[in-house]
C-alpha cells in the first residue's frame, strides 16, 4: 500500500496574553492509500486541531509550531492559500459533527454543492446531474427537487448525508471526518457508517475518523491512534488495540464500555479529568489519573516506543501495560499470561 | 400596514387639533379682524364637528388632494412633489454612502479582531457615533466649502450635476452616524460568522477566499445589516429636517419646519403623514429584501 499522509512531529499551539495552549504536541502517524485511520481521545485531547491542521483550517488564534503534514511528499503546513485550495476538496475534504451548523443556512444545497466542482468548468445542466448522482449516491431520496432546498428543510441525518455528498463532490483521495456521527441518533449513526464504509470501498478513498467512540473505532477502522492531551498515547490496529492495549488509558477507556462480563454491574470511570494543556505535568500527563503510575511516571515524560511489531505505546511501564487484556480475544494471543483484572 | 396607516391618520389629525391657539387668529395675525378670522375658520372647515373634519381630511387622502399651502400659496400636493426627490435623493445617497464606508471596513476590523486595524476602526467609528450632525456638517461647510471651495456650502442649483454636488455634504455629514454604527454591526456580524462550522466547510471545499468572503461570510452578515439600515434609514428621514435645515436644502425635511413655525397646517399634516408612510414603506421592502436573504423567513 502507498502512503498518502504522514504527519511527522505535529506541533499546534494556540497563544494567548495569558499562556499559550499546546494542543497537538508531537503527534506523528501515517495513513495509508485505502485505510480508515482513527483518532480516538476525549474532548480536548487534541483530535480535532490534528484534522483541522491537515486542512490549514485551524480556528484563531491556533497555528502549526512545528512538524510537518506532507502528503504525497509535500508539506501542506508550508503551502500558501494558493496551493492550499488545490489541495482542498480535490486531495483531501472534510466533514465536520455538526450537521445543523456545517452548511450555510442562507444558500440552497445545490449552491453548496456545486462550490466543489467549481474548478471543473462545467455547465449548468451537467453540474446539475453530477450533484444529484452524488445525493443518491449518499442514499438522499427525491435528489432532484432535494438540490433546489435549503438546509433547513433538511432533518439532521440528511444534512450530513449532504455533507458527505459535498464532500465527496470532487472525488477526493483522503476523507477527514471530525466526529461525523456524534450529533446524530443512533440509528442514523450507524447508517452513516455503513455509508462512509461503502463509499470508501466504491471510491477507493482513505478516510481519518475523529471520535471519541471506541465502538466505531471498531466498527470502522483499520488502525487507531489514541490520543491523550495533545499526544498520540498508542497506536496499533485495531484487532490488536481491542485485544491487547498496552497503554493504561486505552486500558481504561475499553473498561468504562459495557459488555457481557460486564453487565449488571457498574461501570469503571477512569478518575479525576484530563490535565491543562496549558500548564501539563512534569511527568507523564496522564500519570496523575492512571492506577499505575509509579515514581517515575510522575517526574519523567515517556517516549513513544515500539512494545510489539507495529504497536506503539507511550508508557514507563510496559511490564504491566503487556498483561492488559482488552475487551476481544484472539486466538493465539491469549497465551496464558496472567490476565490483568478490571477491579 | 393598511390598518397602520389608518392609526397614523388619526394621530396626525389629532396632534394638529390639539395644538393650542387658533389657526386661523396665528395664520392671519394678531391685528386681524374678528369677522377675518371667523372668515378663514370657516373657510378651513375647522367650525364643523371634529368627527366630519376628520372624515374630510380621509376624503382629501384617498382624492390626492391635500389643499393649499398659505404660505407658499400653492397646493400641499405639487409642494410635496417638488421637495420629496429632494429628501429621497439624499436619504438614498447617504445610504449608499454609509454602505460604502461601513461594509468593507466592517469586514477588515471583523476579521482582524482585537488586532490594531481593528482597534482604529472602532474608536474611529465611536468618535463619529458621538459627534452631532449639526456640528459635523458646519464643520465639513468650513474645511471643504470655505477653506478648500469644492463644494457648495449650502442651497440649491438648478442643473442635476450641480444639485448632486449640494447633495455631497449634505450626505456625508448625514452618514456618518449611520456608517459607524453599520460598521460596529457588520464587524461583529463578521466576527460571529467566520468562526461558524460552514465558513470552514466552504474553505475546505477549495474555493477561492474571495468567494468565501462574498458568498458566505458577507452574504449572511447582510442579514443583520439590513435590519439595521432600514432603522437608519427611518432615522434618517427624521434627521433631514436638521441637515436640510442646516444646509438650506428645499427637501421635505425643511419644508416641515418651515411649515411648523409658519403655521402652515395644511402642510403639516400631510408632510407628517408622508413620513410615516415612507417608514412604513422602508419597512416593507425590508420585509421583502429579508426574505431574499433568508430562505427561513416566510412574508
Amino acid at each position: 500500500m502507498e502512503k498518502l499522509l504522514e504527519v511527522k512531529d505535529l506541533h499546534v499551539a494556540f497563544p494567548s496574553k495569558q499562556e499559550t495552549v499546546h494542543a497537538v504536541d508531537g503527534v506523528s502517524f501515517e495513513v495509508f492509500e485505502g485505510e480508515t485511520f482513527g483518532l480516538v481521545g476525549e474532548s480536548g485531547c487534541g483530535k480535532s486541531q490534528t484534522l483541522r491542521s491537515i486542512l490549514g483550517l485551524l480556528k484563531q488564534p491556533g497555528r502549526v509550531t512545528g512538524g510537518e503534514i506532507l502528503y504525497k511528499g509535500a508539506d501542506i503546513t508550508k503551502m500558501n492559500q494558493r496551493a492550499l485550495q488545490k489541495v482542498r476538496g480535490k486531495e483531501i475534504s472534510l466533514i465536520f459533527q455538526e450537521p445543523m451548523t456545517s452548511l450555510n443556512p442562507v444558500l440552497r444545497i445545490r449552491t453548496q454543492m456545486y462550490e466543489a466542482f467549481e474548478r471543473e468548468k462545467l455547465t449548468k445542466e451537467e453540474k446539475r446531474q453530477r450533484a444529484i448522482e452524488l445525493l443518491k449516491l449518499v442514499g438522499i431520496p427525491s435528489p432532484e427537487t432535494r438540490l433546489d432546498e435549503y438546509p433547513h428543510q433538511f432533518s439532521g441525518g440528511m444534512r450530513q448525508r449532504a455533507m458527505i455528498a459535498i464532500a465527496l463532490g470532487a472525488k477526493p483521495k483522503l476523507l477527514l471526518a471530525d466526529e461525523p456521527t456524534t450529533a446524530l441518533d443512533v440509528t442514523i449513526q450507524d447508517q452513516i457508517m455503513k455509508l462512509l464504509n461503502q463509499l470508501k470501498q466504491e471510491l477507493g478513498m482513505s478516510i481519518i475518523l475523529v471520535t471519541h467512540d471506541l465502538g466505531v473505532i471498531a466498527q470502522m477502522c483499520d488502525r487507531v491512534a489514541v490520543m491523550y492531551a495533545g499526544q498520540i498515547v498508542e497506536m496499533t490496529d485495531t484487532v490488536t488495540l481491542f485485544s491487547k492495549p498496552r497503554h493504561p488509558y486505552t486500558y481504561g477507556l475499553m473498561g468504562s464500555l459495557p459488555n457481557e462480563d460486564t453487565a449488571g454491574t457498574t461501570l469503571e470511570a477512569i478518575q479525576g479529568s484530563p490535565p491543562n494543556l496549558a500548564n501539563l505535568p512534569e511527568g507523564c500527563p496522564f500519570a496523575p489519573r492512571c492506577k499505575f503510575a509509579c515514581d517515575i511516571c510522575h517526574k519523567e515524560r515517556p517516549e513513544i516506543t515500539e512494545v510489539e511489531p507495529g504497536h506503539f505505546a507511550r508508557c514507563h511501564r510496559p511490564e504491566i501495560t503487556q498483561n492488559f487484556q482488552g475487551l476481544i480475544q484472539v486466538p493465539g494471543q491469549a497465551d496464558g499470561k496472567e490476565e490483568a483484572s478490571h477491579e | 400596514m393598511i390598518p397602520v396607516l389608518f392609526v397614523v391618520t388619526i394621530l396626525v389629525f389629532s396632534i394638529i387639533r390639539f395644538i393650542p391657539g387658533e389657526p386661523a387668529r396665528l395664520i392671519l395675525g394678531e391685528k386681524a379682524t374678528e369677522q377675518a378670522v371667523a372668515a378663514l375658520t370657516e373657510k378651513l372647515g375647522l367650525n364643523e364637528p371634529l368627527l366630519t373634519q376628520y372624515f374630510l381630511f380621509l376624503k382629501q387622502i384617498f382624492t390626492l388632494d391635500f389643499g393649499n399651502s398659505f404660505t407658499y400659496q400653492m397646493p400641499v400636493s405639487e409642494l410635496l412633489a417638488s421637495r420629496f426627490p429632494v429628501t429621497l435623493a439624499l436619504t438614498l445617497m447617504s445610504t449608499v454612502i454609509s454602505l460604502v464606508i461601513s461594509l468593507p471596513l466592517g469586514y477588515f476590523a471583523g476579521v482582524h479582531k482585537d488586532k490594531l486595524g481593528d482597534q482604529v476602526v472602532r474608536t474611529t467609528s465611536l468618535v463619529a457615533i458621538s459627534m452631532p450632525s449639526f456640528w459635523v456638517g458646519l464643520l465639513l461647510m468650513i474645511v471643504f466649502a470655505l477653506k478648500l471651495k469644492w463644494l457648495p456650502a449650502g442651497g440649491w442649483a438648478d442643473t442635476l450635476p450641480e444639485q448632486f454636488r449640494c447633495l455631497i455634504l449634505p450626505a456625508i455629514t448625514q452618514s456618518l452616524m449611520t456608517s459607524a454604527l453599520l460598521l460596529r454591526n457588520t464587524r461583529n456580524s463578521v466576527v460571529d460568522i467566520t468562526r461558524m462550522d460552514y465558513v470552514d466547510f466552504a474553505r475546505s471545499k477549495g474555493i477561492s477566499a474571495g468567494e468565501v468572503r462574498s458568498r458566505h461570510v458577507m452574504r449572511n452578515a447582510m442579514i443583520s445589516t439590513v435590519t439595521l439600515l432600514s432603522m437608519r434609514m427611518a432615522a434618517m428621514l427624521g434627521g433631514s429636517v436638521i441637515i436640510e435645515t442646516v444646509f438650506s436644502i428645499p427637501g421635505i425635511g425643511k419644508l416641515a419646519s418651515e411649515a411648523i413655525f409658519g403655521r402652515d397646517y395644511a402642510v403639516v399634516q400631510f408632510v407628517v403623514l408622508l413620513f410615516a408612510v415612507l417608514v412604513l414603506v422602508i419597512n416593507l421592502i425590508t420585509d421583502i429584501l429579508y426574505s431574499f436573504l433568508d430562505p427561513r423567513v416566510n412574508l
